[in-house]
């Protein structure tokens, strides 16, 4: 591939690339024509090749340089900037005002898919469960009951729950606005990140301010009108549909406002931290 | 008598190029992400002639299992190199003119016909060929649709709710992976024919798309 080239002027043709088949001048004209083509399809050729081949050789290397890269969240460290650059664009943009579609109970799926089981311990007494809030404005951490949650206004929606796998169901939730418990307990001004935990720290989310504040994002203790099973996440899981599922923890334990970016389950598994939608 | 043709402008053999192993890396990536829910096949009703579900045993044989975040991240970072890269051709296309010989024109369908004819030795006469023939055409517009069909339904399954209207547009987030899928489904054909003219038509035909210039002969 090259530039286009100027008009060649007419070169001195070595006597031996002329073939001329009689003695006719004309013919000997356009013999010395095809020549002087042949000649610069030559000289084309051997630098558009050249260029090729270099820039084959170059993408090759980016790629194995790509590749090869220091990890960093399971995922060359390229690619985890990537990601992050599409995060800061995705929260520029995002609003709480977008809200996800909203189904009529007839879309309701028959089976409401469970997918993930990290941090539910099969020997965890739900009895004593109780959501632990931490770095409450100038306050103690506080610790609420499902009672307190239930306290809350009740939020009804039926949405999809899009897995990163590309599957999705639709669903009906039914839990307490996460905007109106930080309101009752809020974060200092200006806190970027929510941090959330399963009990004993199994499972666990890093979560931006922004969609924690969305009104569609719920701290649900039902799931299709019957309370959480004990797969759903019981007593209270996260129901969030800005984010992917792997984003909506089970059995939360722990809410933790945070100026430091905290750490993710999945986004330490080579997965976008962000995951939003 | 030989003479030398300006065929490909400079910037559209890069685009091309470029947008090949973008492409590929597109496709691939795109793969990974498709294993981790592989559902979509060919068939009627409850007829399935081909099973896009191929066995789990397909994906680790071509080592494509196990690799959904890999997959993920590669893709949202080609996909904007894919994307500048196909606006750019866009672009010049429409500044440069070259949309002339690019766009199909009313005459386009019926000639595109008769290429295919005389392809398949069906049709002795040669159909008429500018620049490129009506299929060629035809297909090279189409695959710019499709490119920009790629890329919605990308956008519309990326952010579904914050280009909530998009994913609406498509029939819903189920509906806008399926028409991704089966878009990626369509490059690949596209590839298998494209590749297969090529190498019919010759070498001073692909050797244009490197150099820019083609040899026309003349009695």
């Amino acid at each position: 591939m090259t530039d286009e080239p100027e008009v060649p002027e007419v070169p001195e043709v070595p006597a031996e690339e002329i073939v001329i088949s009689d003695g006719d001048t004309l013919r000997k004209a356009i013999a010395v024509h095809d020549a002087v083509v042949d000649r610069e399809v030559r000289r084309l050729s051997r630098r558009g090749f050249v260029v090729a081949g270099v820039a084959t050789v170059a993408a090759y290397g980016a790629w194995k340089w790509l590749r090869l890269a220091k990890r960093e969240g399971d995922v060359p460290w390229p690619l985890r900037r990537g990601l992050e650059a599409n995060e800061k664009i995705a929260e520029a943009y995002f609003s709480n005002r977008r809200l996800s579609r909203e189904f009529p109970p007839s879309a309701i799926s028959a089976n409401a898919r469970i997918n993930g089981g990290v941090g539910l311990q099969a020997n965890y007494d739900p009895d004593h469960w109780r959501l632990q809030i931490e770095g409450i404005s100038g306050q103690p951490p506080a610790s609420l009951s499902l009672a307190d949650i239930k306290a809350f206004p009740r939020r009804d929606m039926t949405t999809e729950l899009r897995c990163i796998e590309g599957w999705s169901i639709i669903v009906h939730w039914t839990g307490a606005r996460l905007a109106d418990v930080m309101a009752k307990f809020p974060p200092p001004p200006r806190t970027p990140y929510v941090a959330m935990e399963s009990p004993g720290g199994g499972y666990y989310v890093g979560l931006d301010m922004l969609s924690c504040m969305h009104p569609q994002t719920l701290l649900a203790y039902e799931i299709n009108g019957a309370p959480l099973s004990w797969q759903h996440g019981a007593p209270l899981r996260l129901a969030m549909p800005v984010k992917y599922g792997y984003k909506q923890i089970k059995r939360i334990a722990t809410i933790r406002y945070t100026t430091v970016r905290p750490t993710d389950f999945w986004g330490d598994r080579g997965y976008d931290w962000y995951g939003g939608h | 008598m030989k003479d030398l043709e300006n065929k490909h402008p400079l910037a559209i053999r890069w685009f091309h190029w470029i947008n090949f192993p973008l492409l590929a890396v597109m496709v691939w990536s795109g793969l990974l992400i498709y294993w981790a829910n592989p559902v979509y096949r060919i068939g009627f009703g409850n007829h399935t002639l081909v099973k896009m579900r191929v066995a789990e045993k397909t994906f680790e044989k071509a080592n494509l299992a196990f690799r959904l975040a890999e997959g993920l991240s590669l893709h949202f970072f080609f996909m904007w190199l894919f994307a500048i890269n196909g606006i750019l051709y866009v672009a010049y296309t429409i500044f440069s003119g070259e949309w002339r010989y690019l766009l199909p024109d009313r005459h386009s369908w019926v000639e595109a016909i008769q290429v295919t004819l005389h392809d398949l030795h069906l049709r002795k006469e040669p159909p008429p060929q500018a620049k490129y023939n009506a299929a060629q055409r035809i297909s090279y517009t189409a695959i710019i649709v499709m490119g920009l069909g790629s890329l919605l339904t990308g956008l519309a399954i990326y952010k579904p709710v914050q280009f909530g209207w998009l994913t609406f547009l498509f029939g819903g987030y189920q509906m806008a992976r399926f028409f991704h899928f089966w878009i990626t489904v369509g490059y690949v054909l596209f590839f298998v024919v494209h590749v297969a003219q090529v190498i019919k038509t010759g070498w001073n035909n692909f050797r244009a798309m490197i150099i820019g210039r083609e040899v026309r002969t003349y009695d």
